[in-house]
């Protein structure tokens, strides 16, 4: 007898073990921002009531079930109103509501409330990847963008899926602990949302228009979330990782960055030789034109133009410069202009014009691209 | 009501007394193109969007498939995406709307003493607008570029970014518009005006009540989702900025004028259900509906709210304070008239005496399930607790809770509760029981651990996922293809129903008490009150 007890025992265990798992995740996540803890407890105070009125409600339908059937015998009542019991289960509701809407209101307001951050960062989203720009506070005028890191074989399976399969960016954003971080959110193409689960934050990230929200990080650490508003086909694959480090850290990750940008910038007015240009564009690229012109310049028939062979790519400099840096309105190909530097769109052109079967033989060089941009 | 039989001018049953009215009526296949009766074009309605469900079954399938386990194993993410465009749009257009029209056709005739729909014509053309709208929404699948992957709401600017399938789709989308406008307007003056005598609007049974403020909102909001689709349409092809930043334009805007259709149209989703529900718990409860005004209102209430709440759908856009907390209160609201309808539909049972047949069983589920589907919408009303959920699978769960256990069991429910009236044969009762069981188990396995995957913040929309959600998927899909072969198993007990069932006798279901059991023989004839009955 005891032997059963303690073997359910165990296996009560193991299954809460299992439940607690990240795998078996029963309820909202927690701990990183105060806003999940509210959001939390509001949710399960909701759970609570919800619980009562069900058991209330089907209680009685259940009852009724079991007492009221006709093969054990029962007859049927024929009354069919009752103005009493129908006022009060018609009143009685409305004031539940506003016990739940009382919280509710305080959870909100308080939740919305993005003034006095301490740093502000710019999020951008692009089909498919993510913009950072620190704006205001430590950090001012770092910029970079992030992408999913996530190897392709391992998305279609010729390779084993690493740990943070799917969640995981070339580039974090860095934010210090315990500082209320402002979120400002557009976008350049269509619309995605920003979204931290672990932070209790979901902002839109709408074209032409900037939006809000804030967090504050009460815990070191690294947080992952994804874009959660349908952007087109890789809407799946821009996750977003935010690692939340000591002011200490994150002090020192500011000085690398910027003398990381200092040293990475180019001089607008070198002659570039095609080889190395050719091999610049390649790294341009595949971080921002892959995923819908495909490495080997085809495209997607019917949905992206192949580049290999293409008219525009074969014709005129001009008209391909002019298609990057502005891209076609209405369509998916953005305007790379504000993306990328003059030797960035320089290094791409070049590249798209001597690749695949492309022989055009010309060298784009940045002044092209600047003198291209007036 | 008297019981009597209606037998005037009814010399023989069946479906060719038609041809003693001295006009010449096609045959065959024409018979069907050109019918006018309200009994055929019902029967048409139904037919198609079982098979429009069994297309969007087919695609669900696959989404499920996909999302099996993680990785990208069948079909390409934009395919993916399509795939959950039509899906959304197949089930909710194609299959779940036009069922319920396909039960206003036979129903409210029969129930208020009517020979027919007052534009029997229009009713006609009504139906046949459908199959050309369902050929455009497959032949975006074939234009180059494929399906649009937009999702069931199309939201700007995405759409913008699409190819021709996006153009056939909104036209797909105007057509079942014009159609759905028609039909109501249709319903509303055949309730209002072929009332046979004594039948008061206070009388009426309650699935015409519902169908009457259904039809008002279809009225009402459908022009408005054409409206959005045609400025989608200018702004692709002929240089308008309605919903684009860089012209003066908002992509907000979109969103606000979709759903301002697109809450309605749940309750158009939901309330015909009710409707149906609410002939079925009472005819086997042996007892009348609890509180029958209480319903009517109740309804009406929830018609008119379900105006002014649309911006529940858009928390996350970026609104105002004061704004998300309109939104937040008028939606809570709506709890008060919803359960207003499920405490009348637990007293209607309450000191009943009940039987179990299967149409009794899917009513239940759908009270047991609707409400469940309820609770979790009036946690996703609460602003700060979507922020959290909105567009993650817990969405997913909800809206499968009221529109799956929701609509389509109380479909079900119908189309067992009706089928000896239809066809004079009775169904297999057994096989009904196990279709109801197999549905309710599966729809749950498949359904209720996307809550936790939303929870846990899995967002929708997605053709490959993180590792710790795939133990959930996998129960999910495992679920998903259960429900889907308990469908096809449920089109056989209706073939086998249709082709060998036994002969229904008169009044099978003992607490039904609505004209078309108590005035008409079953099956019921072809044309039917020809002489309207007198209702006491
Ligand atoms: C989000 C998808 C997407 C991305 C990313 C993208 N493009 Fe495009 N691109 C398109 C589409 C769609 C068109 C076709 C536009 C049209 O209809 O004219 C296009 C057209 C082009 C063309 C003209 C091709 C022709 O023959 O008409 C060039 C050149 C081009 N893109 C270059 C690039 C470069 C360089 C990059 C990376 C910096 C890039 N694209 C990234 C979607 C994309
Ligand atoms: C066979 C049973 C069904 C299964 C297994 C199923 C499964 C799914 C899945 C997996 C999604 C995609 C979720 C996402 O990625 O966002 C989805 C979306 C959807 N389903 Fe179903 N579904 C079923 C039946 C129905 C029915 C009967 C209806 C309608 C009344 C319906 C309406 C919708 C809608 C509106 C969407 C949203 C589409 C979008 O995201 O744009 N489904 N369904
Ligand atoms: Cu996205
Ligand atoms: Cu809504």
């Amino acid at each position: 007898m005891k032997k059963i007890g303690g073997m359910a025992g165990a296996m009560l265990l193991s299954l809460y073990a299992g439940a607690s798992s990240a795998a078996w995740q029963l309820n909202l996540t927690t701990g990183a921002t105060k806003s999940t803890q509210v959001i939390y407890d509001l949710h399960n105070l909701m759970m609570w009531i919800i619980l009562v009125i069900f058991v209330g409600v089907f209680g009685v339908m259940f009852y009724s079930v079991y007492a009221h059937r006709k093969s054990v015998g029962h007859k049927a009542d024929q009354f069919h109103e009752n103005t009493t019991v129908e006022l009060i289960w018609t009143i009685v509701p409305f004031f539940i509501l506003i016990a739940m809407a009382w919280p509710a209101t305080k959870a909100l307001i308080d939740l919305r409330d993005t003034s006095n951050p301490d740093m502000t960062v710019k999020v951008t989203g692009y089909q498919w990847k993510w913009g950072y720009d620190y704006l205001k506070g430590e950090g001012e005028g770092i910029s970079f963008v992030s992408q999913l890191s996530t190897p392709q074989a391992q998305i279609y399976g010729t390779e084993t899926k690493g740990e943070n399969y799917l969640l995981e960016t070339d580039r974090h954003l860095v934010v210090p602990v315990g500082k209320k971080i402002r979120v400002l959110t557009t976008a350049s193409d269509v619309i995605h949302a920003w979204n931290v689960p672990a932070f209790g934050v979901k902002q839109d990230a709408i074209p032409g228009f900037v939006r809000d929200t804030w967090f504050r990080a009460e815990k070191e650490g690294i947080y992952r979330g994804q874009c959660a508003e349908l952007c087109g086909k890789d809407h799946g694959f821009m996750p977003i990782v935010v690692e939340v480090v000591s002011a200490e850290k994150f002090s020192a990750w500011t000085g690398e960055q910027k003398k990381a940008m200092a040293a990475a910038a180019d001089d607008p007015d070198k002659k570039w030789e095609l080889a190395d240009l050719k091999a610049r564009g390649e790294k341009v690229y595949a971080a921002n034109c892959v995923a819908c012109h495909q490495a080997n310049g085809q495209g997607i028939k019917g949905t992206f133009p192949a580049l290999d062979g293409g008219k525009i790519t074969t014709g005129p400099v001009k008209g391909h410069i002019d298609q990057v840096l502005n891209g076609k309105a209405g369509t998916a190909m953005a305007a790379f202009g504000k993306q990328l530097s003059d030797t960035e769109i320089a290094a791409v052109v070049t590249y798209e014009r001597n690749s695949w079967g492309n022989k055009t033989g010309t060298v784009v060089q940045p002044s092209d691209v600047k003198a291209a941009r007036k | 009501m008297s019981a009597a039989l209606d037998t005037h001018g009814k010399a023989h049953d069946g479906h060719d007394d038609h041809g003693d009215h001295g006009h010449h009526t096609p045959t065959g296949f024409m018979r069907w193109v050109t019918t006018t009766n309200h009994k055929d074009i019902g029967t048409m309605y139904l037919w198609f969007s079982f098979a429009m469900f069994l297309f969007g079954g087919a695609m669900a399938m696959i989404i499920r498939a996909e999302l099996f386990q993680p990785g990208m194993q069948i079909v390409t993410p934009e395919f993916f995406n399509s795939m959950t465009t039509y899906h959304g749009l197949v089930m909710v257009f194609g299959a779940i709307m036009p069922a319920f029209v396909g039960f206003a056709n036979w129903q409210i005739p029969m129930m208020i003493g009517a020979p027919d729909m007052a534009f029997p014509r229009m009713n006609n053309w009504s139906f046949w607008l459908l199959p050309p709208a369902a050929i455009l929404l497959v032949a975006s699948f074939l234009v180059p570029g494929g399906g649009a992957g937009v999702g069931w709401t199309m939201y700007a600017p995405l759409t913008t970014q699409m190819g021709p399938g996006m153009d056939l789709t909104i036209f797909a989308v105007h057509i079942l518009g014009m159609s759905s406008i028609m039909g109501s307007i249709n319903i509303i003056t055949t309730i209002l005006n072929l009332r046979a005598p004594g039948m008061t609007l206070m009388k009426m049974p309650l699935f015409v009540w519902t169908w009457l403020i259904t039809a008002y909102l279809l009225v009402a909001s459908m022009p408005v989702l054409a409206g959005a689709v045609t400025m989608t349409l200018t702004d692709r092809h002929f240089g308008t900025s309605f919903f684009n930043a860089a012209g003066g334009g908002d992509p907000v805007l979109y969103q606000h004028i979709f759903w301002f259709f697109g809450h309605p149209e749940v309750y158009i989703i939901a309330i015909p259900a009710f409707g149906v529900v609410s002939q079925v718990i009472p005819a086997f409860s042996r007892k009348p509906l609890f509180g029958y005004a209480s319903m009517v209102y109740a309804t009406s209430s929830i018609a008119i709210l379900s105006f002014m709440v649309w911006a529940h759908h858009m928390y996350v856009v970026g609104m105002p304070v004061a704004g998300q907390l309109y939104f937040m209160y008028a939606t809570m609201l709506i709890a008060v008239p919803t359960g207003v309808k499920v405490f009348n539909w637990v007293a209607t049972m309450w000191k009943g005496s009940l039987t179990f047949e299967t149409p009794m069983l899917f009513a239940l589920g759908f009270l047991f399930l609707f409400t469940l589907g309820g609770f979790t919408g009036l946690v996703l009303a609460m602003t700060v607790v979507d922020v959290q959920l909105q567009d993650t699978y817990y969405v997913v769960a909800h809206f499968h809770y009221v529109m799956v256990a929701g609509a389509l069991f109380s479909a079900f429910a119908g189309v067992y509760f009706w089928f000896p009236k239809w066809t004079g044969k009775m169904y297999d009762e057994t096989l009904g029981k196990w279709h109801f069981w197999l549905s309710i188990i599966f729809f749950n396995v498949t359904f209720f651990v996307q809550h936790f995957l939303g929870l846990a913040g899995m967002p929708r929309r997605i053709p490959d996922y993180a590792l710790q959600f795939t133990e959930f998927n996998q129960i999910s899909s495992i679920g998903a293809f259960g429900f889907g072969l308990s469908q096809v198993f449920f089109l056989y007990i209706i073939i086998k129903a249709i082709r060998s069932g036994e002969k229904a006798p008169q009044l099978p279901w003992d607490g039904a008490d609505t004209l078309e059991w108590t005035h008409l023989p079953t099956p019921a004839p072809y044309h039917t009150f020809e002489n309207p009955p007198t209702v006491k």
